[in-house]
């Protein structure tokens, strides 16, 4: 799932201090699973910028809401009757979600209420890590299950680089290096006889390097 | 034991403090707490094995919060105590008390004008 952390409260002070009534809009989603944006972290925002303004004397309305998802028009479309009481919306989902309300509502400012940092995994409740760079050509199939675009730093196909040093990537003496990993899962498989073949340069134009990317399922549209 | 503690004190009684959320303790600023203390079980000896020391990251975390909105975090604290500590908990009453009236009205209570002076969950 996307993994996301709330923006520092004083950015979002910083950003909604001009305005008088504000809606925090979270989501039911993935940024409720990360614990980032879902209705218990809106309402502790909204708790956290009331106890601001109000002891700052500012009387402002801040109400907060969460949708079942906001990478939806179905469940953005329910702002609809009330999005007009606001002259702010703080989004508390993913990019994604914060950018379909503004494509819902082009009149009404809309803010991010949290940092969308990546697709990832729970190790452990508040421990998160980064698994799929989403490139669109996924090659787990031919590196042990272990994706050496999202878990090798340098995104090598022909790895490890000379900085892989007992298992761990030069960047950081915690960071496992991806290809370690990838040797040591296809050992342990004994297809160890793929490292005899180089892989060929990745295409990446399934990746940004194609520009905007879209999906288009005919079997799916209505 | 007829101990005594400042009457402005109110308890919130809960099962055990790690059923205390970042939001209760939060609410009680907005309602216009002066100072809120959560009095947990000596750490290690938890009956539901360690939610006193979820409730210390939580009060550590609204702490910040607190610091961050321009309330203070100083209005906020967690104490140890076991429930044969009577004594102690009068003193720590009296000892919090005392540095919320140092730090004066909380500034929601004054703009609010009104409120409650002191707070506890336990």
């Amino acid at each position: 799932m996307i993994r996301a952390v709330g923006k520092p409260l004083e950015e979002i002070i910083h950003m909604v201090q001009d305005f008088d009534k504000i809606l925090l809009a979270g989501c039911d989603g993935c940024v409720t699973v990360c614990e980032a944006g879902g209705l218990k972290e809106t309402k502790v925002l909204g708790s956290a910028l009331r106890l601001h303004f109000t002891q700052a004397g500012q009387n402002k309305v801040i109400d907060e809401t969460t949708l079942t998802r906001q990478c939806d028009k179905e469940y953005v479309g329910l702002l609809r009757d009330t999005i007009d009481n606001y002259d702010v919306v703080v989004s508390l989902a993913c990019g994604a979600g914060a950018q379909f309300v503004v494509d819902m509502y082009k009149d009404k400012v809309v803010f991010p209420g949290v940092d969308t940092c990546f697709i990832g995994v729970t190790e452990e409740r508040g421990w998160y890590t980064e698994r799929c760079q989403a490139c669109g050509r996924c090659i787990l199939a031919d590196t042990g299950g272990i994706c050496p675009i999202a878990r090798c730093s340098k995104r090598m196909l022909n790895g490890p680089c000379g900085g892989s040093e007992a298992g761990k990537c030069e960047v950081s003496p915690e960071m496992p290096c991806g290809w370690q990993l990838i040797y040591d899962r296809l050992k342990t498989l004994g297809q160890l006889d793929r490292f005899e073949n180089p892989v060929d340069p990745k295409d990446w134009t399934s990746s940004r390097d194609g520009g905007i990317r879209k999906i288009m399922r005919e079997d799916l549209r209505i | 034991m007829r101990l005594q503690y400042p009457p402005d004190v109110r308890i919130i009684q809960v099962p055990c403090t790690g059923k205390v959320d970042i939001l209760h303790l939060l609410t009680a600023f907005e309602e216009g707490a002066d100072g809120v203390f959560v009095a947990g079980c000596l750490e290690g000896d938890c009956h539901f094995i360690e939610g006193n020391l979820h409730a210390k990251r939580r009060v550590t975390r609204v702490k910040e919060i607190l610091d961050q909105v321009g309330i203070g975090g100083d209005r906020l604290e967690m104490y140890n105590l076991s429930a044969g500590q009577g004594g102690r908990f009068a003193e720590i009453a009296r000892e919090m008390d005392q540095k919320i009236r140092d730090l004066g009205p909380s500034p929601i209570r004054v703009a609010k004008g009104g409120g409650v002076q002191g707070e506890v969950a336990a």
